[in-house]
């Protein structure tokens, strides 16, 4: 044995091996690719980069943009429905499943299931069901209701409602599960100890069991606040921006100004605002969650 | 007389099993009982039948004289305290003594004295402020503990409070749950698998088997005079020895060993006569100075020794079956040694083999 201190460069080796791919994806890719994005979103590039610089213009021509206006607000309105409403359903599910129910994992299964679809699937799914001649209003006005009307995918004002039905339809399980997951692992003994106290059961659900889901709401959160602002998929499969540009959102303005409008600089500038966006949304968030005192 | 708590004959079925049958308990004003009992012998689901935690299939229970077969357990004058303490994690110690009085209404100036008379009794006023997390085991039951003291009730339930601790902890706690009943004179009902628990504890000890209750009596009866074979084995460590023989003419034959039965109380009164097993106590197996006393000797062979410090099990075969001798701690054996035992039998057990009950 050798009583020197061995070089702290080759502790735990194997596993600095091994994560060296990650990190230089890490850095080339995300990183990388980032600050490559953020420097062409000041150029003029149209087909192919060009390192032609132009400045704020394309930011300018942007936030001067009906479309994207349009898309930036779809995504709010989306956004934020989206959140409330499916922790608010995934969570009621959740609780109901948890009373102790007959077929439980039936249920349970059942409502992850369109979680395991693909957004394409869900897309065409739901936009054959809000479809006014085939979809709900068809079969209600055949059932005899011939002044029944529902199909918000042809009406600009509320088609991104009709999107948002088709997200709660594929989210809700998961959130669903998740939320299970949590409340199994509170301990019954609280539940019983919230009786004795004679707290109503809405209460110790609000003021003791969800503070002690912390953990598990952080988590849901994450994955759906990224599920929300990468939708690109259900809106082109569901309405493809549609009608007119009532569904657009942002990361399809992306898409089709970078490989359709052959607009390389404005697609980087438009992914530019997104990932400022985001930013604004994470780091205020972050240091409230992460940083100040460290908790003991 | 009037019952703090009394239990007439109580189902509890779940689905086809019957977990509690034909249950009845009286309770006492102030009485510490202990429900004392081995895992799933029913012991933590009448407590949870009690505190109204668990809906009984037939039978009654009163509480202070009340019918509250069917109320709320908030309403049934009731608080448990739970093994896993139960706190809610995310408030103070003083927002989980004060959550269910504020939810009561009652007025911040009566919650304020119960809480600060409750921390005053069980020493918790300097964690007021922490959250449960920052406490140590033993200061968690002691906040959970507060909890049901605030809220001024007449029947404190325990259920385990102390098997999550170690067994310094649970010492300390054990004594400091006695000092309380001292001080606050309630109704307490207490279940554990700990029989150490339950003989320092209680006033009366109900030993629990299979949803019926196998006896109910003071320690000193439970330990010196159990009612059936079940109960002379649960209780006492190391456990009793028993000897299956016979009785005929005032002795007890076993092999070729006779113990008179002298001075034995039976159960009946009258003298028993045919098969019966006879149980012995280690302690109750005298050696050395106090053979004297002993109304029957015999040699036996050491074949283990275990030194415990303040006293030492040597076991040895006596007639076919191994037993457990204690001897002063101070005595010196080891294996191979022969040593002279004798017999107490004002002191033994005798039971029927067939109904396994006291004769």
């Amino acid at each position: 044995m050798s009583s020197k201190r061995p070089n702290q460069l080759f502790r735990n080796m194997p596993a600095k091996v091994a994560a060296i791919p990650m990190v230089v994806t890490a850095l080339f890719i995300f990183v990388g690719g980032t600050a490559w994005t953020v420097v062409y979103s000041f150029t003029k590039s149209g087909l192919l980069p060009r390192l032609k610089w132009v400045g704020l213009d394309q930011y300018e021509r942007l936030w001067g943009t009906n479309r994207w206006l349009v898309s930036i607000e779809n995504l709010a309105i989306y956004g934020i429905c989206m959140l409330v409403l499916v922790f608010v359903i995934g969570f009621i599910l959740a609780a109901l499943i948890d009373q102790k129910i007959r077929f439980e994992n039936t249920i349970r299964t059942v409502i992850l299931y369109p979680y395991a679809l693909s957004f394409v699937v869900t897309g065409l799914v739901w936009q054959w069901i809000l479809n006014p001649e085939f979809g709900v209003q068809g079969i209600v006005r055949d059932l005899g209701w011939q002044s029944f009307t529902f199909n918000p995918l042809y009406s600009p004002q509320i088609a991104i409602f009709g999107v948002l039905i088709a997200g709660l339809w594929q989210g809700s399980g998961l959130v669903m599960v998740l939320m299970l997951a949590g409340l199994r692992g509170i301990d019954q003994e609280v539940w019983k100890a919230a009786r004795v106290d004679g707290i109503p059961t809405w209460k110790t659900y609000i003021f003791i069991v969800i503070p002690m889901m912390r953990p598990v709401f952080i988590t849901t959160l994450v994955l759906v606040v990224t599920g929300i602002v990468k939708i690109y998929d259900l809106i082109v499969a569901q309405t493809g921006g549609g009608p007119g540009i009532a569904t657009e959102v942002p990361a399809k303005y992306v898409y089709d100004m970078m490989f359709q409008a052959a607009n390389l600089g404005q697609g980087f500038a438009a992914s530019t605002m997104m990932l400022v966006t985001v930013a604004l949304i994470i780091i205020p968030w972050a240091m409230l969650e992460f940083g100040g005192k460290r908790r003991v | 007389m009037t019952f703090s708590v009394e239990i007439k004959n109580l189902d509890l079925h779940f689905g086809n099993v019957a977990v509690l049958q034909q249950l009845n308990l009286d309770i006492h004003e102030g009485e510490f009982l202990v429900l004392l009992g081995s895992s799933g012998c029913g012991k933590s689901t009448l407590l949870n039948c009690i505190a109204g935690l668990l809906e009984v299939t037939d039978g009654q229970i009163f509480i202070g004289g009340e019918n509250v077969t069917w109320a709320e357990p908030s309403e049934r004058g009731i608080d448990m305290v739970f093994q896993s303490y139960a706190l809610y994690p995310q408030m103070t110690v003083e927002g989980n003594l004060t959550f269910g009085l504020k939810n009561a209404g009652l007025p911040k100036i009566e919650i304020a004295e119960r809480v600060k008379r409750a921390a005053g009794i069980l020493q918790i006023e300097p964690l007021l402020k922490r959250k449960p997390a920052a406490l140590s085991g033993g200061q968690r039951q002691r906040v959970a503990i507060g909890r049901a003291l605030v809220r001024d009730v007449d029947v404190f339930l325990f259920d385990e409070p102390l098997s999550n601790l170690d067994a310094k902890l649970r010492a300390d706690l054990r004594v400091e749950i006695k000092k309380l009943h001292g001080q606050l004179n309630n109704t307490m009902i207490y279940v554990t698998h700990d029989q150490i628990e339950a003989m320092t504890l209680a006033d009366r000890i109900a030993i629990m088997k299979g949803g019926k209750i196998m006896q109910l009596a003071s320690p000193h009866e439970i330990y010196n005079r159990p009612r059936n074979l079940y109960v002379a084995d649960f209780i006492g460590s190391p456990s009793m020895n028993f000897l299956n023989g016979e009785i005929s003419g005032g002795n007890f034959m076993v092999g070729k060993l006779t113990i008179p039965l002298d001075g034995y109380e039976f159960a009946k009164g009258s003298r028993q006569e045919g098969k019966a097993i006879i149980g012995l106590r280690p302690e109750h197996i005298v050696t050395g100075d106090n053979l004297a006393s002993a109304a029957m000797r015999t040699k036996v062979t050491v074949e283990l020794v275990e030194p415990m410090g303040s006293d030492t099990l040597i076991y040895a075969t006596l007639a076919g079956t191994f037993i457990h001798v204690r001897m002063d701690g101070q005595v010196q054996a080891a294996s191979g040694d022969e040593i002279e035992i004798g017999f107490l039998p004002d002191r033994a057990s005798l039971f029927d083999p067939v109904s396994e009950e006291r004769l």
